[in-house]
């Protein structure tokens, strides 16, 4: 199965047991009060999900190592390694 | 005096160059200076770079001698995958590692996925930027948020098994990897993606190692500015046919 086919798969098992629900086919009993929170449990979903991406993004953007030792270390070692090279008799250019 | 070597595992390390004359010495310096312990080739793939930099290659050559350096290439430029087939041909080694020539990869760290590797015998070591100690050097907020979001949706998305799809610096079984190149079918950018992807479908271990990555300092980039819509594309690609 490719992902795409969990996915509409996962999406679709939802849907059927979420319409079930809404339709009053299922021991859970829809009233007038609790009518508007069931038909909202997509979105909610949706958008539960979205705020917990951008959290998790947010945090690694913020936590994303900067390696500025790594760079300076690169630096010196350029460096050396020109004057080894020119020793061997390479030439830049 | 040099103390005998531990195995006679030979690594091969691919290096395919495109204008990058100034890097070229530095980085095959590094290696030499980073490997010293290990029975290692380098392979250098250059495709008729218009900077001269099969004759830096050569030179090189000359220096460190036909057993450590071997050099070969195309008449034009080809593209970065079918470079690693193409230097694949000429690997002598039991393993192979692939990595950019342009410094963004330091030949270090090479070390550390020959132990990783050897801990569990992993038929792949690749390099991560996402977890542990790895990072990157010379990216803005932008560009971090950028290559971060991408990370995260592909996350979701195909569940890979690795934090690191779209890095280039890894070590592979040599069968491991002619067998993910026989079954790769895309170009450029996303090759590196589907090449983990499939190695989870095929249930390749792979093990990964932290690296900082530093931006090149030398030469120009040849990814350009579509690079974002390529892995769109790719990595729809990879969702709906994997
Ligand atoms: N032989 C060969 N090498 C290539 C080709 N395209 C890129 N390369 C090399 O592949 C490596 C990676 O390319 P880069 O241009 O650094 O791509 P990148 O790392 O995604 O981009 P920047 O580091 O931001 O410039 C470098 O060593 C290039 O010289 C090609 O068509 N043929
Ligand atoms: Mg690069």
């Amino acid at each position: 199965m490719t992902k795409l086919a969990q996915w509409l798969f996962g999406i679709t098992l939802f849907l059927s047991i979420w319409l079930a629900l809404l339709k009053d086919l299922t021991p859970i009993k829809v009233t007038d009060e609790n009518f508007l929170w069931i038909s909202l449990i997509p979105v909610g979903l949706i958008a539960l999900f979205g705020i917990i991406s951008l959290i998790i993004i947010a945090y690694r953007v913020s936590t994303f190592n900067n390696c500025d030792e790594a760079a300076k270390e690169l630096l010196k070692e350029i460096d050396e390694a020109k004057k080894d090279l020119a020793t061997k008799g390479f030439k830049f250019k | 005096m040099r103390n005998k070597r531990m195995s006679e595992t030979k690594y091969s390390i691919i290096l395919p160059t495109y204008n990058e004359s100034e890097n070229l010495p530095l980085i095959i310096w590094l290696i030499i200076k980073h490997m010293e312990s290990e029975n290692f080739e380098v392979i250098i793939v250059d495709d008729n770079s218009p900077d001269g930099t099969t004759q830096v290659a050569l030179e090189l050559q000359k220096i460190y001698g036909k057993e450590k350096i071997v050099v070969t290439g195309r008449e034009k430029k080809l593209g970065l995958g079918s470079a690693y087939i193409h230097g694949m041909k000429f690997a002598k080694g039991d393993f192979v590692i692939i990595m950019d020539a342009d410094l963004s990869h330091h030949p270090k760290f090479i070390e550390q996925f020959i132990q990783k590797q050897k801990e569990k015998n992993y038929d792949i070591v690749t390099g991560t930027r996402y977890a542990g100690d790895g990072g990157v050097h010379g990216w803005n907020i932008k560009r971090k948020a950028i290559s971060r979001t991408a990370n995260y949706v592909t996350q979701v998305l195909l569940r890979p098994g690795v934090s690191d799809l779209t890095g280039s610096f890894r070590l592979y079984k040599k069968r491991v990897l002619e067998k993910l190149v026989e079954s790769c079918i895309s170009k450029g950018y996303v090759f590196q993606m589907e090449m983990m992807v499939r190695a989870n479908q095929f249930g390749f271990s792979v093990g990964e190692v932290p690296i900082s990555f530093v931006d090149r300092q030398f030469g120009e980039s040849k990814l350009g500015g579509n690079e974002i819509f390529q892995f769109l594309k790719g990595l729809l690609y990879l969702f709906s046919t994997t």
